[in-house]
């Protein structure tokens, strides 16, 4: 069978049962591929030849009572992978050989799937662009005459999922770093309800908000990757003890009768007329589907990005206090504990996790904790509230994922504003711990992808995706980009 | 409220991050056009409103007091940058 690689992971599994293809044939369909693909700059680090390997001994014995039996499948380099380089992008991590097992990728593994190695992303998952990775920016497989960024922070994951070159991912979600890069690369990418998921095992950023969740070719193998990945951890206090519903097979397109709120906060300034026109259309395939659309109001959002800016970066600085070259990872030399400690952190960082370490300590610092750090809290508890009382009319919420489609490498990489607004339509998911997905809805005028984002109720990704299931099924989006990198 | 050179020196010092004239010099700007951004929240009204650290809404739970192995040392180890006899190895504390 040729183009293995085209076919979604639910496609992938069910033919393996049905010994219709071989998880050999699976995993070489896609080896080969991303062994073609290597100027996407998506691995940091590949295991195919383990993955081969496996394949074959799984060959002998199909266990077909296994979710994911025989998928191939990398993972954002955030996920710590037993004995496989693990570096959160960075230069601090490089080399750091973890001697456990995340429990979100040990959960995918127990299932049957095989890892193919570790995905790109901004140091730390800390950008929008993927431009802030130490090993390089990855590279959109859409382009318009110039090479255009895949979004981040999990920007080696979406072109990774977009290109072929794995048959899904995990990535994480801090601000929007599953959503946007989905939306610039025209796939599905979900952020579960804060707690969803356990974090044990990934590499922090900001603890209040980081959440993993699956990036994919369609809602369908979301929703099989999620019912996987979920479920509380006694590693992680703040994992949920909610229980895990078989999302998959629960998967329904009749949403009649769903009410749907669109929040006329988020028709903000600069965002593009062909992403309002999409919102539009939106709008009218709910309505075909019989919905109940109607305006609702989020009167902080437009405080979210900043209440984030202080938010992230303060837990930032918190967490990155453990990179101290003692432990792990990167160590430059000092004449004394505290030089060593300030050169490692020095050099072993790149400029925008130390733009955010620095930000993040300013704002903690005795004499400005009130000023911004406990006034950003204060905030945060305005904008759930905002969310709770729409969630009393409405059942989802619809938006669009991002302001603009996928820009070019380099374009706003020297204006630190100009890129945080990436995020200013799905950071409030975050900062309210709610569940939200991007699925592709349509082209703009170049020919690039643009998402629509659905924000649901805590712990109702059911209805999330369900939701977002119609809507895909409505519009029929297919990728369109050409192999122009082979 | 703005950052100054002395600001910026000050808090690469409380973060452990060496600082020199030109990180000082890039960093002023990019830290006062965040600052700025985010001082947007100076408009909104929050009196009486409870700081919100976590959305989590559920008690935490109480594990067993057991010991519970998960990696030796030599394992730990594996990963740091100095060691010797199953210790970090760092530069010289006391004199």
């Amino acid at each position: 069978m040729s183009e293995i690689y085209k076919l979604t992971l639910c496609q992938i599994i069910e033919k393996i049962k049905s010994k219709e293809i071989s998880c050999e044939e699976v995993t070489k369909s896609f080896v080969d591929r991303a062994v073609k693909s290597k100027k996407l700059n998506c691995y940091i680090e590949n295991t195919f030849d383990q993955a081969l390997t496996k394949s074959k001994d799984q060959d002998k014995k199909l266990e077909s009572d296994k979710k994911l039996f025989g998928a191939p499948i990398a993972v954002k380099d955030l996920f710590c992978t037993k004995g496989v380089q693990t570096t959160a992008s960075s230069k601090m991590l490089e080399g750091f050989k973890p001697e456990y097992e995340s429990t979100v990728t040990s959960k995918i593994w127990n299932e049957g799937a095989n890892l193919l190695g570790k995905l790109n992303c901004d140091e730390y998952a800390m950008g929008s662009s993927n431009e802030t990775s130490h090993f390089g920016n990855v590279i959109n497989p859409y382009k318009n005459n110039k090479d255009l960024v895949p979004g981040g922070s999990s920007g080696g994951s979406a072109s990774a999922v977009a290109a072929y070159l794995t048959s899904a991912t995990v990535g994480t979600d801090t601000g929007g770093s599953i959503r946007q890069p989905a939306s610039f690369t025209g796939t599905v990418g979900l952020k579960p309800t804060y707690g969803r998921c356990s974090r044990w095992g990934i590499v922090a950023f900001a603890s209040s908000l980081d959440q993993a969740g699956p990036m994919t070719k369609d809602v369908k193998d979301s929703a099989l990757l999620l019912e996987v990945i979920a479920g509380h951890d006694n590693k992680d206090s703040t994992s949920a003890q909610n229980k895990v519903e078989p999302f998959s097979q629960n998967l329904k397109k009749d949403i009649k009768g769903l009410k749907i709120g669109i929040p006329k906060e988020y028709k903000i300034d600069g965002i593009s007329k062909e992403i309002l026109n999409l919102w539009e259309k939106g709008v009218e395939v709910l309505k075909s589907l019989g919905c109940e659309v109607k305006e609702i109001s989020l009167p902080h959002t437009k405080y979210a990005l900043p209440t984030y800016y202080i938010i992230a970066p303060a837990e930032a600085s918190s967490n990155l206090a453990r990179y101290d070259g003692v432990r792990y990872g990167f160590r430059a030399e000092g004449k004394d504990l505290i030089e060593m400690y300030e050169n490692t952190r020095s050099l072993g960082f790149g400029d925008e996790v130390k733009r955010r370490i620095l930000i993040g300590t300013y704002v903690l610092s005795s004499g400005y904790y009130d000023a911004y750090y406990l006034k950003a809290q204060k905030v945060r508890r305005l904008i759930k509230n905002d969310f709770d009382e729409a969630f009393k009319k409405v059942d989802t919420i619809l938006t669009p994922t991002t302001p603009s489609s996928a820009f070019a490498i380099g374009e706003n990489i020297d204006d630190p504003i100009a890129m945080y607004l990436n995020d200013v339509l799905t950071v409030p998911a975050n900062l309210a711990g709610l569940p939200a997905i991007s699925i592709p809805a349509g082209y703009d005028q170049n020919n690039l992808p643009l998402g629509l984002q659905l924000i649901g109720k805590p712990f109702d990704e059911q209805t999330v995706l369900n939701n977002a299931f119609a809507i895909e099924q409505s519009i029929n989006f297919n990728s369109n980009f050409k192999d122009w990198w082979m | 409220m703005s950052i100054t050179k002395d600001t910026v020196k000050k808090i690469s010092k409380l973060s452990r991050i060496a600082s020199n004239e030109k990180f000082e010099e890039n960093m002023i700007k990019d830290l006062n056009s965040i600052l700025k951004f985010v001082e947007q929240l100076n408009e909104v009204k929050i009196e009486n409103i409870e700081p919100l650290a976590s959305t989590v809404d559920q008690e935490l739970i109480k594990r067993d007091d057991k010991v519970n192995l998960m990696n030796g040392k030599k394992d730990i180890l594996s990963n740091s940058p100095a060691d010797n006899e199953n210790f970090y190895v760092v530069p010289k504390v006391i004199e």
